[in-house]
């Protein structure tokens, strides 16, 4: 038998020390974090305490000040070489899609794969459309992203960072830009990639998705870890003071 | 009813000027684009010097006067190796009009969202690859219809070509002008070649936006 616990406990992602200053502005104040395999890890907290910023210095979109980032035990470097083999296997969904506006929604999927995966373009195609048919938009396959309602959208960028076939996938507030009705379909996708382990990096300010889906809560304030734990324990009784006026605040606004 | 005369008999004389003009743009249009390109890279680029040349490059062309561009280059040149008045003319108008193509490019690079560069580099997508398959292909939409508005601009730029003794359409007129004492006649009939030219190419370019509008 295969010994699942020691699988589920290797570090995907080891954060150690990260400091971000943007000029004189602290924004990330020394944290360390560790991402098994397979774990869903949401980052909560209020706005600029880093939440994003901390998920955009793990694919070096954003340069740490000081600290590292170790994925699968390599270190992140930002050479461009090393920068494009590590973002190879780590998907990305951001806030505002940021789908390619020039391509079709299976152009969008299938470019990467043919320039950076150096897949046939036979094989991205049918890649791309298993892909569509599995966040349930196989016939937007050929829809530029501007026929497409925001959930949909977002769903082709997640389609788009999955067919890279990523061992970690980082989600910056992936539902915030969404209609109130469209968040579901998203956070349906998400849950399915989640119950399927993958590996998630969450920022979201969905709580029930945070209390359903996530292995561990993180909530994040004044640039470092206020306070972590799995979702019921830190939602529901939080210990320390500042995840207590954080979650009193978020639900005083429901 | 001389006016009309004039127009019919001058043809000969001025479509060969015309052709001449023509060529004269093209050419600009071509070489401004491939030196605006290069300038544009270089003041993107991250090696300081090679931004600081382009940023001088630029200063240096808008700052001084197409006609000083031109002589500087013509009397500069001929004084080293012969070249004709037409190369030097070449040479003079697609300078003085590739520090405005490189704007047109960094302003059209500009005018993609930074979202879409992360979104292709979080793909793996190499920079240059991101540049050419995400950045220019939207930047296009800016880009193209203001590099038609460049070449109309350089098509009436390229009437200063005369003063290098380049027989463009404009000299055609001068010599017609000279000949029969009629200055108000010829330079309207030329004026109306420009026209005639200019008219042309605001048409294609409004086709050219339309059709980007489409692709929306």
């Amino acid at each position: 038998m295969i010994n699942t616990a020691s699988l589920t406990t290797t570090p995907r992602v080891t954060i150690t020390g990260a400091v971000k200053k943007f000029g004189d502005t602290v924004v990330l104040n020394g944290v360390d974090l560790q991402v098994r395999s397979g774990e869903v890890c949401v980052l909560i907290g209020p706005s600029g305490a880093g939440k994003s910023t901390l998920l955009r210095c793990i694919n070096g979109l954003e340069r740490l000040t000081a600290g590292t980032v170790d994925i699968d035990g390599a270190r992140l470097e930002y050479r461009e070489k090393n920068l494009n083999h590590m973002r190879e296997h780590v998907g990305m969904v951001f806030q505002s899609f940021n789908l390619f506006p020039h391509l079709t929604a299976l152009e969008n999927i299938t470019m990467a794969q043919t320039r950076v995966s150096k897949r046939s373009k036979a094989d991205a195609r049918e890649r791309g459309m298993s892909l569509l048919d599995r966040v349930g938009l196989a016939s937007k396959a050929d829809s530029y992203p501007s026929a497409l309602s925001g959930g949909q959208q977002q769903r082709v960028a997640i389609a788009r960072a999955l067919a890279m076939t990523p061992k970690l996938m980082l989600f910056d507030e992936p539902t915030s830009a969404l209609d109130p009705e469209l968040v579901g379909e998203v956070l349906q996708v998400m849950r399915e990639l989640a119950d399927e382990g993958m590996t998630m990096v969450v920022v979201t300010h969905e709580m029930r998705f945070a209390r359903q889906v996530a292995d561990r809560v993180v909530l994040l304030a004044d640039g470092g870890i206020a306070e972590e734990g799995p979702p019921e324990k830190l939602l529901d009784n939080p210990q320390s003071e500042r995840a207590r006026s954080f979650l009193s605040q978020i639900r005083s606004d429901d | 009813m001389e006016f009309w005369n004039a127009l019919i008999t001058s043809w000969p004389t001025l479509v060969k000027g015309l052709t001449v003009t023509l060529s004269l743009t093209a050419l600009t249009l071509i070489f401004s684009v491939v030196l605006g390109a290069i300038i544009v890279a270089l003041k993107m680029s991250k090696v300081r010097v090679l931004a600081a040349f382009a940023t001088a490059y630029l200063a240096v062309v808008r700052g001084v006067p197409l006609i000083a561009l031109l002589f500087v280059i013509y009397f500069g040149i001929v004084s080293i190796v012969k070249v004709d008045a037409f190369a030097a003319a070449v040479i003079g108008l697609s300078v003085h009009s590739s520090a405005y193509v490189a704007e047109i490019f960094r302003s059209g690079i500009n005018s993609v969202p930074n979202g879409q560069i992360e979104a292709s580099r979080s793909l793996g997508m190499s920079r240059i690859a991101t540049m050419s398959k995400v950045v220019a292909p939207q930047a296009l939409r800016v880009v193209v219809p203001a590099l038609v508005n460049q070449a109309i601009i350089s098509l009436k730029d390229s009437a200063v070509a005369s003063f290098i003794t380049v027989d463009e359409l404009f000299m055609s007129a001068q010599r017609l002008s000279a000949a029969t004492f009629q200055p108000l006649t010829y330079y309207a009939i030329v004026s109306l070649y420009y026209l005639a030219i200019v008219g042309v190419m605001t048409y294609l370019s409004g086709r050219v936006e339309r059709y980007f509008e489409k692709r929306g």
